[in-house]
């Protein structure tokens, strides 16, 4: 029973938790409150495998900015009309139906293997030759030369998908106003300073 | 034109101007007073609390002719006279309302003894409502102390009246 | 079980010791820099400022604190009870746990680990959460749309604010703050980023709400914004947690750009200053800067604040991010190569 030990079960045991509590309470936003808790002891059972950098990002990405916008779009719901007692029901057979597919596919895998504790295959790591740098500096270097086909490839798909959801969402309007900021912002040519003088006036 | 502006806004001119100007003025003399401790300068016709004064014989100067009363436009001010002994008229009650009273100024302009005054006095906040409905006793005690401040003001405003 | 405690028991009471060797410095430094903003504030616009409560007003902030804990805690009707008090707490916690990593001397670190800049970035993007809890459990519309606006504006702000950081890191090679510090030793960050300085200066503004770009709590239009239907002792934590948050900012831009506890020239009488004075000088200056802005720069409209965000510096620092790493390995300066 090691300090590690505890905190892998509270971290663990918290994720657990949180995340029946994100199915089962009848608030939308707490769901999502629980869902981020869950995430960020996710990131905490990284730090436990000294994946530092996996944990942080892990937070700042989904936590940090994932998460905010589906909070974001929870909270505009209005959810008070969205709990409908009666609709609940009619979702049973196609829940049912999944839930058994699960179960069926557990049981066949569970079935065609061996928990045998001695005769488990270690994968060999895959960060061996890195073993004095911080895994930063090992996901830097495996990334960004062995898999720097997939990782560029990812990355083009998500730009592909950003620009994507750019182009439908984009709609160009005749007659639309637009402000020009900088052109707000700027002082000449809107006002002219004049220093008046008592009785002279100026002329505009 | 344009790119003389791009690069003004770019280069934070405007930020960094006012900057200078926020610093230049972060060493000036300060515009307001230490108030509880120093107090401004106040003017001769400076219209705050009132107060009802006597002659140095220590008559009071009230007549009761009811001028005040009639000159106050937030209907302040009530009197009732009686004859006292000696045949004058004086006034039995002289009540003012401070919670009506807008501060004008017509009753002592009114006034044809100098009797009420508006003296140099601004700070007679009180706990309780009750405490700002003046009678004629506290009018005359407010009278009796602020007497030396309250002549030398009207002294020096007498020759503008 | 006993033997768990006695393995650890002194290691926990040390860790404890150490961060109320934190807590505390934190709770003094931010009391003052409460004071310093409300009397740089007032001097630019030639008032005097807090001067009545103790010498020269020092005890105006403590004396507040005092007011605040004395009152009554109101809890809203229509509120989400549990959200609503967890909030501050949130934001106060994730303002402090930041500190944790913050070096303010050589060695002189609570955690130095290994993704220093990383934590403190992700950190202060939970920041967000206890904004968003604060104005939807309120139940209320103002502390709600303020609550909307916070967050849109620091998701946004954090991007170029990430951009800028991986700027500097690309000088240093490591995520480590001590070692970004060190890396400094030639020369600061801000003379050959000085563009990245600027962004990162304004950005921090942003991300702390602070004025020109306070529009979560702008007054004149949605009264207090998230901290509206707040009281007591929840708007003090409040409170706490964005001057600390404000402080971090303040070092962080101290260890990214002006060499942390480094002295200027390296050497003897200013060598011979002890570190943290130094990092305590520049901790002054930033925030002497984030008082002056509040006191000149007028509020920002909302649109004008996104379009600055995602218009100038997202480009901006993006093509400082090329930029600096093309030169770097052109010139063949780049760290670890």
């Amino acid at each position: 029973m090691t300090a590690q030990l505890l905190t892998f079960y509270l971290f663990s045991g918290v994720i657990l938790i949180s995340s029946l509590m994100v199915i089962s309470t009848k608030n939308p936003v707490h769901s999502v409150l629980f869902l981020i808790l869950s995430f960020l002891n996710a990131a905490g059972l990284f730090v436990i495998l000294h994946a530092e950098f996996l944990a942080m990002i892990l937070i700042i990405v989904y936590v940090g900015a994932v998460a905010v916008l589906f909070l974001f779009v929870v909270m505009m719901l209005d959810f008070k009309t969205s709990i409908n007692k009666d609709n609940i029901l009619q979702y049973i057979p196609i829940g049912i139906l999944i839930g058994v597919v699960f179960i069926t596919e557990l049981i066949i895998v569970l079935i065609n293997t061996k928990f045998d504790l001695s005769n488990i295959q270690v994968l060999p790591n895959p960060l061996s030759d890195f073993t004095g740098k911080s895994n930063t500096e090992a996901i830097g270097s495996v990334l960004y030369t062995d898999y720097i086909l997939y990782f560029q490839l990812s990355g083009v798909i998500l730009l592909v998908a950003m620009i994507g959801s750019i182009v439908l969402t984009l709609r160009e309007r005749e007659g639309v106003k637009r402000q020009v900021v900088s052109e707000q912002l700027q002082r000449q040519g809107k006002i002219d300073l004049v220093d008046v003088k008592p009785g002279k006036g100026v002329d505009i | 034109m344009k790119i003389i502006n791009f690069f003004k806004s770019f280069l934070l001119l405007d930020f960094l101007k006012a900057f200078y100007l926020a610093q230049k003025y972060f060493f000036r003399k300060k515009a307001t007073i230490n108030y509880p401790f120093e107090k401004g300068k106040l003017s001769p016709r400076f219209r705050g609390e009132h107060a009802l004064r006597r002659y140095p014989s220590g008559e009071e100067r009230c007549i009761g002719c009811k001028l005040c009363e009639a000159v106050c436009p937030a209907q302040a001010i009530t009197i009732e006279t009686q004859p006292r002994d000696d045949g004058t008229r004086r006034t039995l009650r002289y009540d003012i309302d401070m919670v009506k009273c807008i501060y004008c100024g017509l009753c002592e302009e009114s006034c044809p003894v100098d009797a009420i005054v508006q003296g140099p006095n601004f700070e007679f906040t009180t706990e309780t409502r009750k405490e700002l409905y003046y009678t004629k006793e506290k009018l005359l005690e407010n009278g009796d102390r602020w007497e030396t401040v309250i002549a030398e003001n009207l002294e020096a405003d007498a020759k503008y009246r | 079980m006993i033997n768990l405690v006695q393995t650890y028991f002194i290691e926990v009471m040390t860790i404890i010791l150490y961060c109320l060797l934190i807590f505390v410095p934190l709770l003094l430094g931010v009391v003052m820099a409460l004071y310093a903003d409300r009397k740089i504030w007032a001097a630019v616009q030639k008032r005097r400022g807090p001067n009545v409560v103790g010498p020269y007003g020092l005890f105006q902030v403590p004396a507040d604190g005092l007011k605040f804990i004395f009152k009554e805690i109101i809890l809203p009707d229509g509120s989400d009870k549990t959200v609503f008090l967890i909030a501050p707490i949130i934001t106060l916690a994730l303002s402090i746990a930041a500190w944790a990593v913050v070096p303010v001397q050589a060695g002189v670190v609570l955690a130095n680990i290994n993704v220093g800049i990383l934590y403190i970035f992700a950190i202060s993007s939970l920041g967000v959460y206890g904004i968003l809890m604060a104005g939807w459990s309120s139940n209320s519309k103002y502390p709600f749309f303020g609550a909307l606006r916070s967050a849109a504006q620091m998701v946004s702000y954090e991007v170029s604010i990430g951009f800028v950081i991986i700027t500097v890191l690309l000088c240093v090679g490591s995520l480590n703050l001590t070692e970004i510090v060190m890396a400094q030793k030639t020369m600061w960050f801000f003379i050959p980023l000085f563009p990245m300085f600027i962004v990162f200066f304004i950005s921090a503004l942003a991300e702390t709400n602070r004025p020109p770009f306070d529009l979560p709590e702008a007054e004149s239009e949605l009264v207090a914004g998230y901290q509206t239907e707040y009281s007591g002792m929840p708007f003090v934590l409040f409170m706490f947690g964005e001057y600390i948050n404000i402080l971090l900012m303040c070092a962080m831009t101290t260890i990214l750009f002006l060499g942390g506890w480094l002295p200027p020239i390296d050497i003897y009488p200013l060598n011979a200053v002890p570190g943290f004075v130094w990092f305590l000088l520049k901790v002054t200056f930033v925030f002497y800067l984030f008082a002056m802005v509040k006191a000149f720069v007028p509020r920002y409209r909302y649109d004008q604040l996104m379009r600055l965000g995602w218009k100038v510096f997202l480009p901006l620092s993006l093509f400082a991010v090329v930029a600096t790493s093309s030169i770097l390995f052109f010139f063949n300066l780049a760290p670890g190569m």
